[in-house]
């Protein structure tokens, strides 16, 4: 029914008066004998068969698996620790914080959280918060936001787009940044300390910075009214998102930090792909090369609890990862690199085997001549 | 067009007479005077001008109008209800992504016409506005062609083409005619004669012509070329004259004048009332079967989207249910979507998924389609070998839109005469009264009887026999139509005769009279010209001979004979009568009719197209009858041609036979070759003729459509006689079906010779009583035995009936793909009917090929028109079709599983620039160079081995499990590319720097592993790697790159979201997105090549048997030592070869 042609020739009625052609009109009508209009342009002419293909699937599978192993062991080399804190069971530290959370306190919720390292984390340990349940991709959540006011545009700083409704304006003065995104963005405060066996503790320093791509911090994000500005000063005549309990521009202390291309901002902004994610929050840089960044034993996390998620059933928890050269802990790719090989390998086989007894009638020919 | 100018016509009618003052006729008057007062009041009617308007908008409506039409096609109505859709609510991709397609498609196709359509104005400008001599007030003027109205007197000269349809009032040569080719409105390109009423004819100047006081009447215009009636009434002193007027008079706009140097004529219809423009009307669009599965296709995915939508949108719901799932603290709705409705809130949800899924039904398909049916025709027209030297011509392609039915044909139809056969006519003998003439037999002019076992009675011919013979001979001198030319330059037949010193041709539309004067001359009589209504022959005394010419009773293909009454110089009055026998003899009263007719029924066995001569004497007072009944039909305007059938019918009686003729009508070169290809390439063959059937199953069987162990059913006239047609039915089926059940038939029975071979043969009287309406039993056991039947010949067909039969077996229950090829006029009833109608280039004009979907110099090209580019075509459109689906639904489908993971909230995966060029762009060229230039077997071997067409037969690339095949594999390639990159994505970091990658970096690795998944596959699939292909595949792989490179590289400053800045770049600055991309591609390419290996493996078809032999270069000699054991190579058959093929193979393995 729906192929209707987009053809023109049913309304081609165009009528030609010619004459008889003459010698040379005939002439010319001798197709031209090339091997493009004459179909015969020299082609390689390749087909699937068991011969062709067994070598190739013996190939795969002997690369495959290699690769496979490598990645399984890489994956597991790597260590991680995710510890929830949403304190949604009444055992849990912060349950009384998840309970009575109000964004109208002005006080802050804290709670610590002990946990225990059973190995020590030897290179850079990341530091990620990680929420679940929470669909940063739902469409009316990813598509509000202005780019071009986060780009340090003043006239959308101004007048923020359509798209961040209803998180656009508050009382009449228009929201920087606006946006379901920015409003929500994530506000706990996570603090690391190293119980030291000899009973101090020790505020472990986390490194706010590289935790948000290059190109965002530098090129698509940016202050309005250029790096050196005033922020307080731009900014003025603009609200603080809803849910905020600071302006933008008192993100950081850093100017380079703040306002827009704060990193915590910028990786908020970064929506994630799936309703559980993760996003880096710190980097536990390695001090020197002698001592483990993280040694073995017991630590606290201290949690300033602003970040509401029982409602929506959601989760929160702080992960400690190793990062290698493929990334963090994730022994699919290996298992999955393995499995294909390991089934390319089989089936080379089948087919080796296929082809041996029911292919030699195909092959047979080979050899006689 | 077509409807549209008649449409017009209507209205134009309307408007002018008034549907009440609707009449059937018109009246003209000449030179627009009033007829004198006293005569009957005629009805004035207007008429249009002569304007020429084959455009079809003007400057002013192009856009409206183009546009109108344009979004009547379904496909484009509903791509523009998806882009208002997303115009007017909020949906989740841009109203771009489906905008720009559609407006490209648009923009293209309205260019294209619009440039047709301004090519056409052009023409028409240069048509209507060339100048045009009118007589005015005893003055030649100079007019505009679109000025000319009817009733304007128009002067032509020698070589101008007519303005619009003129009647022949007088012209420069004496007796009243002028000379005319019609090559541009039939092809015909030998010159006719047409003559002025006799009354006009003296009337030759300006002046004089300005004195004619005349009215005509005709009909109504109409659009047969070959039809016309009219009447003049002539206004002399007092007494009006009435005279016929008939096609005879008729100058049809488009043809030219010739050979006179000029004529003074009137304009009786003028625009587009003239036959030519009504002629131009369009046929009916035919449809591929490879687009009725597409239709089917669609319809299936058009389910499949709504049931996509109505799923999620039920999903969205339950899953909402709760209020912290449909408005979490952090993920508010604006105050006025709270407000709405919530049926309006489903109704646009609903909308909303039907766009986000919408490209699984891609408009690209439609062009693609478009494209690849327009361009691959191009092959068929460049191909070397369908160019014929003789004729000068090549392959023509009228319809691009069928070149995949080429591989589809079950059933041909065939005309015999010039298509099977030549054309091209040689006189054999001539048989009077038993005695045998035959011209190469002639030495100086004396005629030796023929007396080569002959089983003739009477051997010794007395002086009457003598009389007779000369009587014969001058009776095929004078009883024919032909012309003779005197220059040499004459396109067409040509035929030279010796006459004195100049150089004469012999020109007739028919080629058989042709041979027949041609062989009187070396009979010794020759026809030299007419001259003053006078025919001329030169007899064996050198003497000439005159005979007045007083009537030519012309043939027709329903009396199948044609008569003269001359009177010779003595005065007495003969009515000469020439015609097919079954038309003569029940007219003979007299003459040696068995001995003639032994003579015929043995020379229509040998193929020889077979002609009864017979005379009648004329007395005066039947003379003075017959020319009042012949007047009285030709002045008639009413039923003119059924009043002159009977005034023949009358007249052509009590005939004496004189004896008969036999021409040879030679089988075209390969001919027998051809048909024996298409037999094995398990198509059936149907011959439909005209001709007698003893004739007819000659050339069957020299063309190998009958064999010799083919058991030849007859269902004829005669047999029916003896046995009432039911009886006749019955048996038949019963002979065939006997066999059916008996043996155990595989498909290749039909050309194993073992096994019994059925032809049947039948003809045009007992088809028709078959196909009586009220016998429809009679239908179905006819049909079953044609079907058991290899070959079956239809003869004596009208040309109705051979529509009629292909529309039978159009019908019948298996939809069978029919083709019907012919040369002439007659055939194109059944070439119109088929689903492919093939025209050749033959001698009888140029009807057929003007209205063929495809046009071939020869019939020998059919074999490779069919098997090689109908071979070709269906297998690059079904893997296009097939392709375009799968690609969809790989692409759409990751798609739909994603909303499971955003809160079934219409999010797109990939970014509007994927959304809108993935089919654009990424991945539409390579399919379309495939569709264009795929050849998955050499043609040689197609060509050699017909029976690889079987392999395609009954659309089997594109049935129901290969259609499911392909969507399996679609939501396969999805399955692993989503899950693939879920679980890789699922809570973990990808890069080295432990940053994160967001949703959009997701959809662009499904998104980059679809390109390549789904472009490898194609590559997979591709036989055919010519340097162009490597460029296409591997170049819209480069440029998706390229594309994404620079896409994510820069701030675009026009755009409100920057959401794919740096996206692409990152990833690939990430180890294990390049690890997953690799693996995900090489899972989803998996299981296709498995099945294919294994397939080809386990259980090959013919085709992948000979792409394996191919491949390792054995078929030649193999093919070779097949042949030397079976000791010919037409007899290969496929199964044997194979047999044999593993046979020896098994052997020396």
């Amino acid at each position: 029914m729906m192929a209707s042609s987009y053809n023109a020739k049913d309304e081609d009625g165009h009528i030609t008066v010619t004459g008889p052609g003459g010698g040379a009109v005939l002439r010319s009508k001798k197709p031209e004998n090339t091997a493009f209009k004459q179909q015969r342009l020299p082609a390689w002419q390749p087909i699937l068969t068991a011969g062709t293909v067994l070598p190739a699937f013996f190939i795969i599978g002997l690369l495959f698996i290699p690769i496979g192993i490598g990645l399984f062991v890489t994956s597991n080399n790597i260590k991680e620790f995710e510890i929830d804190y949403t304190g949604a069971d009444t055992s849990s530290p912060c349950f009384n914080c998840s309970q009575n959370f109000s964004w109208n306190s002005t006080s802050p919720c804290t709670c610590t959280v002990p946990f225990y390292l059973e190995q020590p984390y030897e290179s850079n340990v990341y530091v990620y918060y990680g929420l679940s349940n929470f669909y940063q991709n739902h469409r009316r959540y990813v598509k509000s936001r202005d780019d071009s006011q986060l780009n340090g545009n003043l006239k959308s700083l101004r007048e923020p787009s359509k798209e961040c409704e209803p998180y656009a304006y508050h009382n009449n003065k228009p929201i920087a940044p606006c946006g379901a995104i920015a409003n929500s963005m994530f506000n706990d405060t996570l603090e690391l300390f190293y119980n030291d066996p000899n009973g101090t503790s020790v505020k472990i320093l986390l490194g706010t910075t590289g935790i948000a791509w290059w190109t965002d911090k530098h090129v698509k994000f940016g202050n309005p009214g250029g790096v050196d500005s005033n922020l307080s000063a731009v900014f003025q005549g603009t609200t603080k998102p809803l849910n905020w309990r600071r302006p933008v521009y008192e993100l950081d202390s850093d100017q380079s930090n703040n306002g827009f291309v704060n990193e915590d901002f910028i990786v908020w902004m970064r929506t994630a792909a799936l309703p559980t994610f993760r996003k880096l929050y710190r980097i536990i840089g390695k001090s020197s090369q002698m001592v483990p960044t993280l040694p073995r034993g017991n630590y606290t996390l201290e949690v300033v609890y602003n970040y509401p998620v029982r409602s929506f059933e959601g989760r929160k928890r702080m992960i400690l990862s190793t990062i290698s050269w493929m990334g963090g802990k994730n022994p699919f790719l290996g298992i999955a690199y393995i499995t294909v090989g390991s089934v390319c390998f089989f089936l080379g086989v089948v087919l080796l085997v296929i082809h041996h007894k029911c292919g030699n009638r195909n092959n047979g020919a080979e050899i006689s001549n | 067009m077509g409807t549209r100018v008649s449409t017009l016509r209507t209205l134009i009618t309307r408007y002018c007479v008034g549907e009440e003052n609707w009449v059937d006729s018109r009246t003209i008057y000449i030179g627009h005077k009033e007829p004198p007062p006293g005569a009957e009041a005629f009805i004035q009617q207007r008429f249009p001008d002569n304007r020429i308007v084959s455009s079809k908008y003007t400057f002013w409506n192009f856009v409206p109008k183009n546009m109108f039409e344009q979004f009547r096609r379904v496909a484009n109505f509903y791509f523009l209800i998806i882009f208002l859709v997303q115009l007017m609510i909020d949906t989740p991709t841009s109203p771009i992504t489906s905008g720009l397609p559609l407006f490209f498609v648009i923009t293209v196709t309205a260019i294209k016409q619009g440039y047709e359509d301004w090519l056409r104005h052009k023409a028409d400008n240069s048509v209507n506005q060339c100048p045009i001599h009118v007589v005015q007030h005893g003055k030649v003027v100079r007019k505009q062609s679109r000025k000319l109205r009817v009733g304007d007197v128009v002067l032509m000269k020698e070589d101008e083409t007519f303005p619009c349809d003129l009647i022949l009032l007088s012209s420069s040569r004496d007796d009243g005619t002028c000379f005319v080719t019609t090559a541009s409105l039939d092809g015909e390109s030998s010159h006719k004669t047409y003559y002025a009423v006799e009354d006009t004819r003296a009337y030759n100047t300006e002046k004089e012509v300005d004195c004619i006081h005349a009215t005509i009447e005709c009909e109504q215009p109409q659009p047969d070329l070959y039809k016309f009636v009219g009447r003049i009434n002539i206004y002399m002193d007092s007494e009006p004259v009435a005279r016929p007027l008939g096609s005879e008079n008729l100058l049809l706009r488009g043809a030219t004048l010739k050979n006179t140097e000029y004529i003074y004529a009137v304009a009786i219809y003028t625009g587009m009332e003239t036959k030519m423009a009504l002629n131009y009307q369009s046929k009916t669009q035919k449809r591929s079967a490879v687009e009725k599965s597409m239709n089917a296709f669609l319809v299936v995915y058009l389910c499949i989207l709504i049931c996509k939508a109505f799923v999620n949108t039920l999903l969205k719901y339950v899953w909402q249910a709760s209020p912290d799932r449909d408005e979490p603290w952090y993920n508010n709705r604006t105050d006025t979507e709270r407000q709405r409705h919530i049926v309006v809130r489903v109704f646009t949800d609903f909308l909303a998924f039907m766009v986000l899924f919408n490209y699984i039904i891609p408009v690209s398909m439609y062009v693609t389609v478009e494209m690849q049916k327009f361009l691959g025709s191009y092959f068929i027209m460049w191909d070397d070998e369908m160019f014929d030297e003789e004729l000068g011509e090549r392959a023509v392609v009228n319809t691009s839109d069928l070149n995949e039915e080429l591989g589809q044909v079950e059933y041909v139809f065939t005309d015999k005469t010039g298509t099977l056969t030549e054309n091209n006519m040689e006189f054999i003998e001539c048989c009077v009264d038993g005695h045998v003439y035959v011209p190469h037999a002639i030495c100086n002019g004396q005629v030796m009887p023929g007396a080569t076992g002959m089983d003739m009675i009477d051997t010794s011919p007395g002086p009457g026999a003598r009389e007779h013979e000369e009587l014969f001979f001058r009776a095929l001198c004078l009883c024919h139509t032909v012309q003779v030319k005197e220059e040499e330059t004459v396109d067409g037949i040509k035929h030279g005769i010796h006459q004195g010193k100049s150089t004469s041709f012999y020109i007739s539309s028919s080629p058989d009279e042709v041979a027949l004067v041609e062989g009187m001359t070396r009979l010794g009589f020759t026809y030299l010209r007419l001259k003053d209504s006078h025919m001329e022959i030169l007899n064996r005394e050198d003497e000439i001979e005159r005979f007045q010419l007083l009537e030519v009773l012309t043939f027709d293909s329903v009396r199948r004979r044609m008569s003269v009454i001359v009177r010779d110089s003595s005065g007495e009055l003969y009515l000469f009568c020439k015609g097919a026998d079954s038309s003569i003899f029940p007219r003979v009263v007299s003459g040696k009719v068995d001995e003639v007719r032994a003579r015929v029924e043995h020379n229509a066995v040998e193929g020889l197209r077979t002609l009864c001569v017979a005379y009648r004497h004329l007395s005066p007072e039947q003379y003075e009858e017959v020319c009042h009944m012949l007047n009285g039909a030709k002045l008639a305007l009413q039923d003119r041609d059924k009043r002159l059938a009977e005034a023949y019918d009358v007249i052509e009686k009590d005939l004496i036979l004189l004896g008969a003729t036999a021409v040879e009508d030679r089988l075209q070169e390969k001919a027998a070759d051809t048909i024996e290809s298409l037999h094995k390439a398990g198509m059936k063959v149907w011959v439909l003729t005209g001709d007698k059937m003893e004739t007819a199953a000659a050339t069957c069987y020299a063309s190998k459509l009958f064999h010799r162990n083919t058991q030849i059913l007859e269902l004829t006239t005669k047999r029916t006689e003896e046995q009432s047609l039911h009886d006749v039915l019955f048996d038949l089926s019963r002979t065939v079906l006997r066999q059916h059940g008996g043996m155990t038939r595989d498909s290749f029975s039909g050309l194993s010779g073992d096994c019994t071979d059925y032809g049947l043969i039948i003809d045009g009287a007992t088809l028709s009583a078959v196909m009586r309406p009220t016998q429809e039993d009679y239908k179905e056991i006819f049909l079953d035995i044609c079907r058991n039947c290899s070959a079956v010949l239809c003869c004596r067909m009208a040309p109705l009936q051979k529509a009629q039969i292909v529309k039978l077996i159009k019908a019948s229950e298996e939809h069978p793909i029919t083709l019907a090829v012919g040369d002439g006029a007659n055939d194109v009833s059944m070439i119109l009917e088929a689903h492919v109608g093939i025209g050749i280039m033959g001698k009888e004009g140029r009807q057929a090929v003007r209205n063929s979907d495809y046009a071939i110099p020869k019939f020998k090209h059919l074999k490779k028109m069919l098997l090689v580019h109908g071979h070709y075509y269906y297998i690059r459109i079904s893997e296009l079709v097939q392709y375009f689906f799968y690609k969809n639904v790989c692409f759409i489908f990751p798609q739909f599983i994603y909303q499971f993971f955003c809160g079934f909230s219409q999010q797109p995966l990939y970014d509007t620039a994927y959304l809108t060029l993935y089919n654009i762009s990424f991945t539409s060229l390579p399919i379309l160079l495939y569709s264009l230039i795929e050849q998955h077997i050499n043609m040689d071997i197609l060509r050699k081995d017909p029976s690889l067409y079987r392999d395609i037969a009954k659309n089997s690339l594109l049935r129901w499990p290969i259609f499911i095949y392909w969507t399996l594999l679609g939501v396969y390639d999805a399955l692993v590319m989503f899950f693939g990159a879920y679980f890789l994505f699922n809570n973990t970091t990808f890069t080295s720097n432990g940053q994160m990658f967001g949703n959009w970096t997701f959809g662009t690795l499904i998104f980059t592993v679809l390109v390549f998944t789904v472009t490898f596959k194609l590559a997979l699939d591709t036989h055919y790697w010519t340097w162009i292909n490597h460029f296409v595949i591997w170049g819209s792989l480069v440029f998706f790159v390229v594309f994404s490179l620079l896409w994510g590289g820069i701030i675009w400053p026009f755009l409100n979201y920057q959401r794919m800045y740096y996206v692409f770049m990152q990833m690939l600055s990430s180890g294990p997105a390049w690890l997953s991309i690799i693996l995900l591609i090489a899972a989803s390419l998996l299981p296709d090549v498995l099945k294919k290996v294994i397939c080809r493996t386990l259980w090959p078809t013919t085709t992948e048997r000979i792409q394996t032999y191919a491949a390792f270069g054995y078929v030649p000699t193999l093919l070779d030592r097949v042949k030397a054991k079976k000791g010919c190579e037409s007899a290969l058959d496929y199964q044997s070869y194979v047999t044999l093929l593993d046979g020896i193979a098994l052997r020396e393995a």
